[in-house]
């Protein structure tokens, strides 16, 4: 499917990329990790057929510079940072899915199931929208066409915890049918959407392994949580990811998404003085 | 096809919201204005010569200020988007590099052209609506030599962003770029010349490979065709060229130089990182 053969990038005298190989196979879910400077943009660029560089680039043996057109689409793009784009929200959906040859209604559909209200932002600058709107409507962009490659860089970092959810679902759709390079700085960040870690460091692969894929991208957890006290802090951090109060600020109760559980364990953690009781309980695989 | 215009009307869009498309329309057209007033007034005396004076005061301030003004909001914004992560995004995209390079270079003439052509065709509108008369040979002829400029101008800015790879560093070239045309426009090639040390021959084909002075000169020539106010550089041009043939030089030269310079650009961009 991706194919990395002996792939090297120098920019000026510093080596970025230092002989990268790498075959991806298809539904393989890949994270990307590694410290800034790592290599992760500048491989994801040469995925990408943006950058020039040293070995080959393949997708289902096609390179993304000579033949652009058609390897691009097959690849759908989440960037880290939205683009400072001032064209109305419309009008980049349009035009994304006029390149693309895919329907725009399929892009507002995604954008509105991961809890955009795309009808009243449609006339407004994208780069006038918050940082979580952007990755909703950027997500929605390359899920909505029929990407047989997705490059996710950072992508669930500006969402909410019931738009992760659903972010999570809408790969889930898409793991038999489309290979998946999900780029992050931190592992805990994307281990539990992945079923493979590549680990860059200085320009080279130090690690590859393949995990157990035991956490469903669309399983749920019961979450039941209780506190010594009422903290107003913990409270707002519960209501955060649409948790429930069962009374006074004492117990809540709620359901965080499988490939979450490492991030809400983060954010309980916090409280940990105050926890008096957690339960987490897989209720759909 | 479907490409290169939708990248050209993206390019538009964007340009339409930028603070500089709205600086550069209100200076144009402001320019205009000012000037209409100047000629009105006078028309109301002189007739027509108020409108052809209004044209040609138009023409002289719009190659003072047009090309710098092309040079730094072009690579200012094709560098700067490349900056800030546009072209790391929109060129994820399926979109062919010649529809994008191609479509860029084509939405942005459009906005730099329309405001341009716009602030004169409204003076000579309001000519014909008020019944002064319009030269149209001279209308026609600076709309082309305008349209040629802004082309000349904007394949130079689009080298120059391909080439550089910073805002800083591209907005420096293009400075630099112009003014090295403003220096070697006829009056330091006079003095050249003067000191004896250039033939007049050489100093006149130097000033003619300079698209400013050949803006500058052609637009003279259109209300002094024997060129008399050049002195003695009016014999080589005209002897070289003769009247017509110098005004139609005076359009393919700097085409030649913008489609020139856009292709090395094109080039350079296709070979080079993209964002």
């Amino acid at each position: 499917m991706i194919r990395f053969h002996n792939v090297a990038k120098t920019f000026r005298r510093a080596r970025v990329l230092d002989g990268i190989d790498l075959e991806i196979g298809l539904g393989e879910r890949v994270a990307l990790i590694g410290s800034n400077g790592a290599g992760k943009t500048t491989l994801i660029r040469c995925l990408l057929g943006e950058y020039t560089h040293d070995g080959s680039v393949t997708i289902e043996g096609q390179s993304p510079r000579s033949e652009r057109t058609t390897v691009l689409g097959k690849i759908g793009f989440v960037p880290q940072l939205p683009p400072p784009l001032r064209m109305p929200v419309g009008q980049l959906i349009h035009f994304s899915a006029s390149l693309c040859r895919s329907d725009p209604q399929r892009i507002l559909d995604l954008a509105k199931r991961l809890g955009l209200d795309v009808d009243s932002v449609m006339s407004r600058q994208f780069v006038r929208l918050s940082g979580g709107m952007k990755q909703k409507l950027l997500i929605a962009i390359a899920l909505g066409r029929s990407a047989r490659v997705l490059v996710l860089d950072e992508p669930a970092a500006n969402l909410d915890p019931e738009a992760r959810k659903i972010f999570f679902e809408l790969l889930a759709e898409r793991a038999e049918s489309a290979t998946m390079l999900i780029s992050s700085h931190r592992l805990n960040e994307v281990s539990t959407l992945v079923n493979r870690v590549v680990e860059l460091d200085m320009g080279k692969v130090v690690l590859d392994d393949r995990v157990a894929d035991d956490v469903s991208l669309t399983g749920k957890l019961d979450c039941r949580i209780s506190v010594k006290r009422p903290e107003p802090a913990f409270a707002k951090a519960m209501a955060s990811w649409n948790f429930t109060d069962l009374g006074d600020g004492l117990d809540w109760t709620g359901k965080v998404a499988g490939p979450d559980r490492l991030r809400f364990m983060g954010m309980a953690s916090r409280y940990v003085a105050v926890i008096d009781h957690i339960s987490l309980t897989e209720v759909e695989g | 096809m479907k490409q290169l215009w939708l990248t050209a009307k993206l390019d538009i869009v964007e340009s339409l919201r930028a603070r500089w498309f709205q600086i550069y329309t209100l200076v144009f057209g402001g320019i205009v204005a000012l000037l209409f007033l100047f000629g009105l007034t006078e028309s109301r005396v002189l007739g027509f010569i108020g409108l052809s004076r209004l044209l040609v005061t138009y023409i002289q301030l719009t190659m003072a200020i047009l090309p710098i003004f092309v040079l730094i909001t072009t690579v200012r914004s094709v560098a700067g988007d490349r900056e800030a992560g546009v072209f790391e995004y929109l060129l994820s995209l399926p979109v062919s590099l010649a529809a994008w390079f191609w479509g860029k270079i084509l939405g942005r003439y459009i906005v730099i052209f329309v405001p341009v052509f716009a602030a004169m065709l409204g003076a000579v509108l309001y000519a014909v609506v008020a019944g002064i008369e319009v030269p149209w040979g001279m209308f026609g002829y600076y709309t082309a030599l305008l349209a040629v400029m802004a082309a000349c101008f904007l394949g130079i800015g689009m080298l120059i962003s391909a080439v550089a790879r910073s805002t800083d560093v591209a907005q420096g070239a293009a400075f630099l770029v112009w003014l090295t045309l403003l220096l070697f426009l006829d009056l330091i090639l006079l003095g050249v010349m003067i000191q004896g040390k250039v033939a007049p021959e050489v100093a006149v084909t130097i000033a003619l490979a300079n698209p400013l002075q050949v803006f500058r000169t052609a637009a003279l020539a259109l209300f002094d065709p024997q060129l008399i106010v050049l002195g003695p550089s009016a014999f080589v041009i005209l002897d070289l060229f003769g009247a017509l043939g110098y005004k139609i030089f005076a359009l393919a030269y700097p085409a030649a130089i913008g489609v020139g310079a856009a292709t090395l650009g094109y080039f350079l961009f296709r070979r080079g990182d993209l964002p």
